[in-house]
């Protein structure tokens, strides 16, 4: 099976009056079909931006100075504008952090989920509006009819979202990006969100790419993980094996300064310094400043490589491989088998 | 057990948005315009023990933060009183009213609104210690030094303004200003929420720090779960105004005793090496302006019945230091 996504070497650059800003700087990943991909990072790591750089959304002075995306066989960066118009909304949908960033305040939801339909199918606008009212009972939106006739400002925070939601599954949509959709919101409709989520995407078979700095939030949603630090993606490999055996240092850096109750009373592992800034990266390895195992070897660029089987980082340390491999010795059928199936 | 610093009797805090001319004339005329009040806090008791780390958990609109600066004096309580170290805030004059003002210190969520853009980190941390005469006016940089160092900070960018720091630094800034008239008790209101995971952690290790070496004792108020479970001696569980458990943090993250906590534990996105499957609680936090009969969770309740729409349960202890607001436990 082929990847439904693949991105290649992707570098997005802002080209601003203090320099240019790296914030995308060779990214690759691919997703199948019905894949959920964690983009993991903190902020400044070029996580959202890759998201939108996806969509074509890049704003100037920023825009995608190399690699390609390849989606469904087609190259994005390529085909540019006319191409990415057609896609957008109907085979690759985005869901913003803030929902008021998706909705339009002085259009009632009606409106703008009957437009959304619409510029992309043929259809009469009664048509639309049964899609439109389908899509909010989808996402869990009780009394639809009464709903659509609201301006946004009458929903709280988790229903906007929702509604954004379900304006990104109007085309059931092949993939769709998420770029924080619950930061803003509380706990139990954080959850809720999830949940909603986590059912569509079994249903409907679309592809998500979750973009968060909240590492717990992905360790249970998606399938895969990739760690982002720096414009590049430093882990990239499936959720449990990640979480449970971190390569890179910094990812195990990241999971060992989540507060939980385990960590109760003892002080937190921390990270010492602060990410770097953009414009002037550290020499090699961009963690290197930061990173307790960093030696003359990483004043070179370390690469993104496959260091256990379907498992990369970018790193000449990396940590646990030697643990790994011999956990990997004592069960190598049950690992061979799922990786090869996926 | 240490005797408390900080007592909440009985405090509520309420907010009225009174009616404007037109809604005056309005109401004369029998329209149905009638005075909004949110209850922001309603009858909270709560008694903190010097230095232990007391956690105030809830979602947005619970009134914890209204709680957290009633506590830290920003706000007067509409009902109730503050008791610090046995004595009524409110009644204290003169003298004894600084005093108590300036041993409950605050620290906010976002550093880059709680700290004025247009002075130097020397003059914003060093103001309040010059005005109280902690310091005088040839030790005052020396003082700052000093304070800059305890957060982790390098005093030689004392001369910056605070655009020039990045968030974990600027948190630190914060901090340092509270910590600058030496208090003895600390507010953080979400303090650590704007910050990064890599940065959170640093500045939580220096809270941690700060009050084992200053003999501090906090108020923690965070929405977020793991931070609280993770730092807190004791946690309060705060819902539309009320705190509705209350116990070790330990023992309530075991095993919550209200339906209202049982649900939020359960919705903490664990950090756990396998999928899960998120489940669902129903609907969304009512508005405080028009809160529900009786206890405030019953509709979103599953064991709800017919004493939880008509009374307000009260918060009873169930078990040794463990106290929840339910009916379901009379019962039993």
């Amino acid at each position: 099976m082929t990847a439904l996504l693949s991105i290649e070497d992707l570098k997005t650059h802002f080209f601003t009056r203090d320099g240019v800003v790296k914030a995308v700087d060779g990214v690759s990943f691919s997703l199948m079909r019905g894949q959920i991909l964690g983009l993991v990072g903190e902020s400044g790591s070029g996580k959202s931006v890759t998201g939108f750089s996806l969509l074509g959304l890049v704003d100037p002075p920023g825009r995608i100075v190399d690699g390609s995306i390849r989606f469904d066989g087609e190259d994005l960066v390529k085909g540019g504008e006319p191409m990415l118009r057609t896609l957008r909304g109907k085979r690759i949908a985005m869901i913003f952090q803030d929902p008021m960033m998706t909705l339009n305040p002085v259009l009632r939801i009606d409106t703008q989920m009957i437009e959304t339909v619409l510029a992309h199918e043929n259809v009469s606008r009664a048509e639309a509006l049964k899609r439109a009212r389908d899509a909010l009972v989808m996402v869990g939106i009780s009394s639809p009819d009464e709903r659509m006739q609201s301006y946004p400002h009458q929903f709280s925070g988790g229903m906007r979202q929702r509604v954004a939601i379900a304006i990104a599954m109007l085309h059931k949509p092949d993939l769709i990006i998420a770029d924080e959709p619950t930061t803003a919101l509380d706990v139990t409709i954080q959850a809720q969100i999830l949940a909603e989520m986590q059912k569509l995407c079994a249903e409907t078979g679309t592809a998500l790419i979750w973009i968060t700095h909240d590492l717990a939030i992905v360790s249970g949603l998606a399938d895969r993980l990739a760690v982002m630090y720096a414009g590049r993606v430093v882990e990239e490999g499936e959720t449990a094996r990640v979480i449970e055996r971190p390569l890179h240092p910094y990812t195990k850096g990241l999971i060992a300064s989540v507060p939980q109750g385990k960590t109760r009373g003892a002080r937190l592992q921390q990270i010492s310094g602060m990410p770097p800034s953009l414009r002037s990266l550290p020499k090699g390895c961009a963690f290197r400043p930061r990173c307790a195992r960093a030696d003359e070897a990483c004043l070179e660029e370390p690469a993104l490589e496959e260091k256990l089987h379907g498992r990369k980082a970018r790193c000449f340390h990396p940590w646990s491989l030697d643990e790994a491999a011999d956990a990997r010795r004592q069960a190598p059928s049950r690992d061979g088998m799922a990786e090869t199936a996926t | 057990m240490s005797e408390p610093i900080i007592e909440i009797d009985g405090v509520s805090k309420r907010f009225v948005k009174s009616l404007d001319l037109a809604e005056r004339t309005a109401r004369l005329l029998g329209a149905s315009v009638r005075q909004l009040t949110v209850n922001a806090v309603d009858g909270v008791d709560l008694s903190i023990r010097k230095g232990e780390v007391m956690g105030l958990v809830g979602e947005s609109g619970c009134g914890k933060s209204t709680l957290g600066r009633i506590v830290a004096g920003l706000y007067a309580p509409s009902a109730g009183a503050i008791r610090f170290r046995g004595r009524d805030v409110a009644a204290l004059k003169g003298k004894d009213a600084k005093e108590a003002a300036l041993k409950v210190q605050m620290v906010f969520q976002d550093p880059m609104s709680s700290l004025n853009p247009r002075l130097r980190v020397d003059q914003i941390i060093g103001e309040a210690p010059r005005v109280h005469g902690l310091a005088g006016r040839g030790e005052i940089d020396a003082y700052v030094e000093a304070a800059l160092q305890r957060v982790g900070l390098d005093p030689a960018m004392r001369k910056r303004y605070p655009h020039q720091f990045s968030g974990g630094q600027r948190a630190r800034i914060g901090i340092a200003r509270a910590l600058a008239v030496q208090p003895d008790f600390i507010v953080c209101d979400e303090s650590v929420a704007a910050l990064d995971v890599s940065i959170q952690a640093q500045i939580l290790n220096l809270f941690m720090d700060l009050r084992e070496e200053l003999d501090l004792t906090y108020l923690f108020i965070s929405h977020d779960l793991g931070v609280v479970e993770h730092i807190s001696d004791r946690v309060a569980i705060m819902y539309l105004g009320r705190v509705v458990e209350l116990g070790a943090s330990e023992e309530i993250f075991a095993s919550p005793n209200h339906p209202y906590t049982q649900a939020l534990l359960a919705e903490i996105p664990t950090f756990e090496a396998k999928k899960k499957t998120y489940s669902v609680i129903k609907g969304e936090i009512p508005s405080p302006i028009d809160p529900p009969s009786g206890c405030h969770f019953h509709p979103r309740c599953p064991h709800a019945f017919a004493r939880c729409r008509t009374e307000r349960p009260a918060l009873k202890e169930t078990a040794p230091n463990r106290y929840s607001a339910c009916h379901l436990n009379d019962a039993s």
